[in-house]
């Protein structure tokens, strides 16, 4: 079990390609952090440069008291499960698991007692014998996290273990890594592009973009208060509505629509304003937005109603048996706006709590 | 399993038209020679060619009984194991260094691949002359450790002249073959083994090795192969398989005791011998290397 404390971290490759800037992250012992963002954001490179596949350019990291940045990648006390599973194709599931501990001149009887103990745990034990060729996508799964359990290392770092893996089985392995983390306590840093996996997975969520934090948080933190318009774009399913707006006093002008806010400008002038979806709600007479439906999508549990407002884009969530009206106007509490800067897309607070979020207490209870 | 891509033709006698330049090749330059060896060697010639006479085994069990014989296959296994396992070793060594190199590996590899486009009696004399025990410059060299090199007198020295000269030509291919084997060793894998706690050396001889066995078990067929039949004008042009025959290795036994000696009868049973050992080894090659990988 350690703590990690990355330090001013940063990446520049070979002909001053910069990949990550800045980082910034004191992880808790026993904590499940995601790193989350879309391709090309950093998040996997930050993660071998924890493990040690990658040279660290700038800052240090710590794990535990002890900085790593020149420890070989075995000697840092870490597993990794990769994307590909990285099996060894020529060894049995059981040499697989035994290889690291081998290695490391661990007792056979040691040995022995750890792989029947992960083997047991992870469902696997009649498969000890097999090649991992022999073993379907979710089996392999379970090895390559075998091989990280078994040799009981102070942090786990996942790189994409599940996105191999189909819809599913996904579903299915997202719990079991919850679990088994619950279970042993370890430290893990997760890495992933898909929001609705880092969202269910984490204790505590690291938003990159660019090779930079966007934000940190808790799941609920961060959907609830992106800290800018990428994170609100990016967290959540459907995505956030983001229009552009003008505050005039108590009023918000959409376009042709205006709301009133009842209190709730944060400032005035030209904003970027956000509304989940499910925020949305139809409304009758004359109050709210007009809303020109283009498309739904049905769900089953919920009807995506796309449409726009004025020449902008909106998506709305609705239960699923609601009616979709003819001439359909829209509302939203103005208390669930979310208001973004136009220049640099940064979270407008009119208590200014979004400095507030990123550094909450972890876990979050969720009420 | 894949019927479904497979394109039918209606014609009948179209896909022998295509292939009847091939077969006709197979069969004037390869089936023909190799019946007339076959059948050669079941028969004696006069001196003038005016008669043969069937003789059944005789030149086989001859050929069972000559210490020259028996020899010169002692002297084949030698240096066929030594060719194979020198160009195989320092093929693989090569391909190591050049796989681990960052830059400047496009390069390498063009120059480590240029002896294979040598021409086997080139690649023979141009060790001939490096070897010359008057004029060449490694002999100068030895000279200085107390050896006196001289191939044309030392049965050793011209042996280890020919396996130098074969060797040198087949690294490059090894290389090329072992190259392509490590390249296509996942980089995840390396890096989990890293992790594991594997240093580069023991990653090389626990992953990198077991996962290029199919590579190596082919190329080792392949390699004894050359041995067998591709090295005669290296032999023709540096040894002769002298001196005292200790460099006269089947493939060159063949041509001397036919073409030199005209006993056509035992030439050809040797012929037949030695394309046996090679339908063996191509056998082998065909059932086990495709199945035999080893994950």
């Amino acid at each position: 079990m350690a703590s990690i404390d990355i330090e001013s971290v940063g990446k520049v490759y070979t002909g001053n390609v910069r990949a990550v800037t800045d980082i910034n992250l004191a992880i808790k012992d026993g904590e499940f952090i995601v790193l989350v963002g879309p391709s090309g954001c950093g998040k996997s490179t930050l993660l071998r440069m924890l493990a040690g596949l990658e040279t660290i350019s700038e800052g240090a990291v710590k794990i535990g008291a002890r900085v790593v940045n020149q420890v070989e990648p075995a000697d840092r006390d870490i597993a990794m499960v990769f994307q590909n599973y990285a099996l060894y194709p020529h060894m049995t599931v059981r040499q697989n698991l035994e290889y690291g501990l081998k290695n490391r001149k661990t007792p056979k009887a040691e040995i022995d007692a750890r792989v029947a103990e992960a083997a047991r745990m992870l469902e696997i034990t009649q498969y000890l014998d097999r090649k991992p060729r022999a073993l379907s996508g979710g089996q392999r799964q379970r090895v390559a996290m075998g091989r990280a359990i078994v040799r009981k290392p102070s942090v786990f770092l996942f790189d994409e273990p599940l996105s191999n893996l189909d819809a599913k089985l996904r579903v299915s392995m997202r719990g079991e890594i919850k679990r088994l983390q619950r279970r042993l306590g370890t430290t893990s840093i997760y890495v992933t592009h898909d929001q609705l996996e880092a969202m269910t997975l984490a204790d505590r969520l690291v938003v990159l973009n660019g090779g930079k934090i966007e934000q940190v948080g808790s799941p609920l933190e961060v959907y609830h208060t992106p800290a800018s318009t990428f994170v609100a774009s990016f967290i959540g399913s459907p995505a956030m509505n983001l229009v552009k707006a003008e505050c005039q006093g108590d009023k918000l002008v959409i376009g042709p629509a205006m709301i009133s806010l009842n209190g709730y400008a944060p400032t005035s002038g030209a904003v970027t304003v956000g509304m989940r979806a499910e925020d949305l709600r139809v409304v009758t007479g004359d109050k709210g937005m007009p809303f020109a439906v283009e498309y739904v999508e049905e769900l089953g549990s919920q009807r995506l109603v796309h449409g726009v407002v004025g020449d902008q884009s909106l998506t709305i969530a609705l239960s699923g048996e609601t009616e979709i009206p003819a001439n359909m106007r829209i509302d939203i509490d103005p208390a669930k706006l979310h208001f973004f800067a136009q220049a640099d897309g940064k979270r407008i607070s009119a208590a200014d709590r979004s400095g507030a979020a990123a550094d909450a207490p972890s876990p979050a209870p969720v009420a | 399993m894949m019927d479904t891509k497979r394109t039918t033709f209606q014609n009948k006698w179209l896909p022998y038209v295509l292939l009847a330049p091939q077969l006709f090749i197979t069969l004037i330059f390869f089936i023909w020679p190799a019946g007339q060896a076959v059948k050669s060697s079941f028969e004696r010639e006069d001196p003038f060619g005016f008669s043969t006479v069937f003789v059944g085994l005789q030149h086989y069990a001859r050929l069972m009984q000559d210490p020259n014989y028996l020899d010169s296959f002692l002297r084949t296994a030698v240096f066929a194991v030594a060719v194979t396992v020198i160009s195989m070793l320092l093929g693989l060594l090569f391909a190591v260094a050049v796989d681990r190199l960052m830059r400047s590996a496009r390069v390498y590899t063009t120059l480590l691949v240029w002896p294979y486009a040598v021409a086997p009696v080139v690649a023979g004399v141009l060790w001939f002359f490096l070897f010359n025990s008057s004029t060449g410059i490694l002999p100068y060299y030895l000279s200085f450790f107390g050896i006196k090199w001289d191939h044309n007198l030392n049965g050793t020295h011209a042996m280890i002249l020919i396996i130098i000269a074969a060797a040198w030509k087949q690294i490059s291919y090894n290389f090329l073959f072992f190259l392509a084997g490590l390249q296509s060793v996942p980089h995840t894998l390396m890096e989990a083994a890293a992790i594991d706690g594997s240093g580069p050396i023991k990653r090389f001889f626990d992953i990198s090795l077991p996962l290029l066995s199919p590579t190596t078990f082919f190329l080792f067929i392949v390699n004894v192969n050359y041995t067998m039949f591709d090295t005669f004008s290296i032999v023709d042009a540096t040894t002769n398989g002298g001196p005292a025959q200790s460099t006269n290795i089947l493939v060159y036994k063949v041509y001397q005791d036919g073409y030199l000696g005209l006993n056509l009868g035992s030439s050809s049973a040797q012929s037949v011998l030695l394309m046996l050992i090679v339908i063996v080894l191509i056998f082998v090659q065909f059932r086990f290397v495709e199945r035999r990988v080893q994950y």
